[in-house]
């Protein structure tokens, strides 16, 4: 069965809400990553630290707290219940999931990018008459778009490893919500090794090229 | 840049992508979810593959930690069925209201066996033949903090032969490793469950330990108050309780209930 038809399924789900995840999490993380690196506002540093929590956390307490969130014992679960948005059991709480555990890493990484940025740059351009937006848009993020890439990727491969929270809150659905990490707990437990390891070697080849990559843009964006 | 053109732009990516979610359409009204204990996995799908090929109701599973499942349900997740792999997870949802009143059933219970390689000439008629001298080690999960290993523990124990089979314990890590050891030949015998036993092709049963005298394991099932789904769960839940569920069972080694 090395690559049956299901392999490809679980494989081509991971990625796909993994990429969704990893595209709904960049615009927030690179505009937070900014404020971070660029701005100092009141209670910044507690912000800071909670963006940075899941990355410590027991993925499960992370996955317990979200399930708590869009339950539908909450208000907020509910009203989307209502509305006919299902989170928990179905993919999109896999996405939400994905994106609250690798939020940290991107927002870390782009943040030190945007450091390292020379401010004179973006200072320059503002006593030449750029606009806010047009100094973040033509200087700092062409500047840093290696990182910035770099934590895109970085965060994309902790969406594909995610295991606690996802099967908490979306659950472990074969051919709904089954992502890699999912399926590979499965097949240990029902004692069919061959299977988990070639998923396993899929997560192992697909997390190794992704965070290689990653490596790569940052030294090659610390080069330039 | 301003903060408040940021908020802008994370306002306009927000709609989009709540846009985006709203579109999904919702499931089948007729496809029933059971919540699964992971060791269930096999043979429910067997069961509902043969399900499906005699309803109009389609089947699908979620796959878990019995405590996991539990606290899901408790929270409100969309599970039409309950199907725990231990008491406390469905007795902790009957007492929150989260059981529909009625429908709890303890269908499964598992056994403990004594496993040997596929090769092995090995006979046990009773827990006895285990002091033969050709039986060097014996494979077992930690008798200390394995459920499975301490169950093997007091049931040699009442038997009168734990003190005596001690030297040759081998505490290994859990069912699975006590499998793999026994397995390879590592061990000359093993005490996992039977439903363990049913799985590798490489092991062979050759004795079980009497259902009165081992543990009491129990599975439990139930349908969930909130499901939306009543009509397809109670006729999923007929499919498995009938004999076509039973034979299945029976089949992947678990005991079943009456």
């Amino acid at each position: 069965m090395i690559f049956s038809v299901e392999t490809w399924h679980i494989t081509v789900f991971s990625l796909a809400v993994g990429l969704a995840s990893t595209l709904v999490i960049l615009p927030f993380g690179v505009a937070l990553a900014w404020l971070f690196a660029r701005r100092d506002w009141p209670l910044k540093s507690i912000v800071e630290t909670i963006v940075l929590l899941p990355l410590v956390m027991p993925p499960v307490s992370t996955g317990l707290i979200l399930l708590k969130i869009f339950g539908r014992r909450n208000p907020i679960g509910q009203w989307l219940y209502d509305r006919g948005i299902e989170v928990v059991f179905n993919w999109k709480g896999v996405l939400i999931a994905m994106a609250v555990m690798s939020f940290p890493l991107l927002v870390r990484s782009v943040r030190t990018s945007f450091s390292e940025v020379n401010p004179r740059l973006e200072q320059i351009a503002a006593t030449l008459g750029a606009s806010g937006l047009r100094i973040f848009f033509v200087i700092t993020i062409p500047l840093a778009y290696k990182g910035i890439v770099a934590g895109a990727l970085l965060a994309f491969s902790r969406a594909l490893g995610e295991f606690g929270a996802t099967i908490l809150l979306a659950g472990n659905i074969p051919g709904r919500t089954q992502t890699l990490s999912l399926a590979i707990f499965n097949f240990v437990q029902t004692g069919k090794d061959p299977e988990a390891y070639v998923l396993l070697g899929i997560t192992v080849t697909l997390a190794f090229v992704f965070v290689w990559c990653s490596e790569w843009l940052l030294r090659a964006g610390k080069r330039a | 840049m301003t903060i408040s053109k940021f908020a802008r732009m994370a306002f306009s990516w927000l709609t989009v992508i709540l846009f985006m979610l709203s579109a999904e359409v919702s499931a089948r009204a007729d496809e029933v979810l059971v919540s699964a204990a992971a060791s269930l996995t096999d043979v429910l799908r067997d069961i509902g593959k043969a399900y499906q090929l005699k309803s109009k109701h389609k089947l699908a599973l979620t796959l878990g930690p019995s405590n996991f499942l539990a606290r899901q349900i408790d929270e409100g997740a969309p599970a039409d069925i309950f199907f725990s792999a231990d008491l406390a997870q469905m007795d902790l949802l009957e007492k929150n209201g989260r059981l529909e009143p009625g429908t709890r059933k303890n269908l499964l219970s598992n056994q403990l066996v004594v496993i040997v390689p596929a090769n092995s000439k090995l006979s046990v008629a009773s827990p006895k033949d285990l002091m033969k001298p050709e039986v060097k080690k014996i494979a077992l999960a930690d008798p200390a903090a394995v459920p499975v290993g301490v169950y093997t523990s007091k049931y040699l124990a009442d038997e009168g032969l734990w003190d005596k089979l001690k030297p040759k314990i081998v505490p290994v890590l859990d069912v699975r490793a006590t499998l793999a050891s026994v397995e390879s030949g590592n061990v000359e015998a093993g005490f996992v469950y039977k439903t363990d036993a049913a799985i590798s092709q490489k092991v062979k049963t050759v004795f079980e330990v009497p259902i009165e005298k081992g543990p009491k394991i129990t599975y439990p099932l139930a349908i969930v108050k909130e499901s939306k789904k009543k009509e397809a769960a109670r006729d999923f839940m007929n499919y498995v309780l009938g004999p076509a569920g039973k034979t299945a069972f029976k089949k992947y080694g678990f005991v079943v209930l009456d």
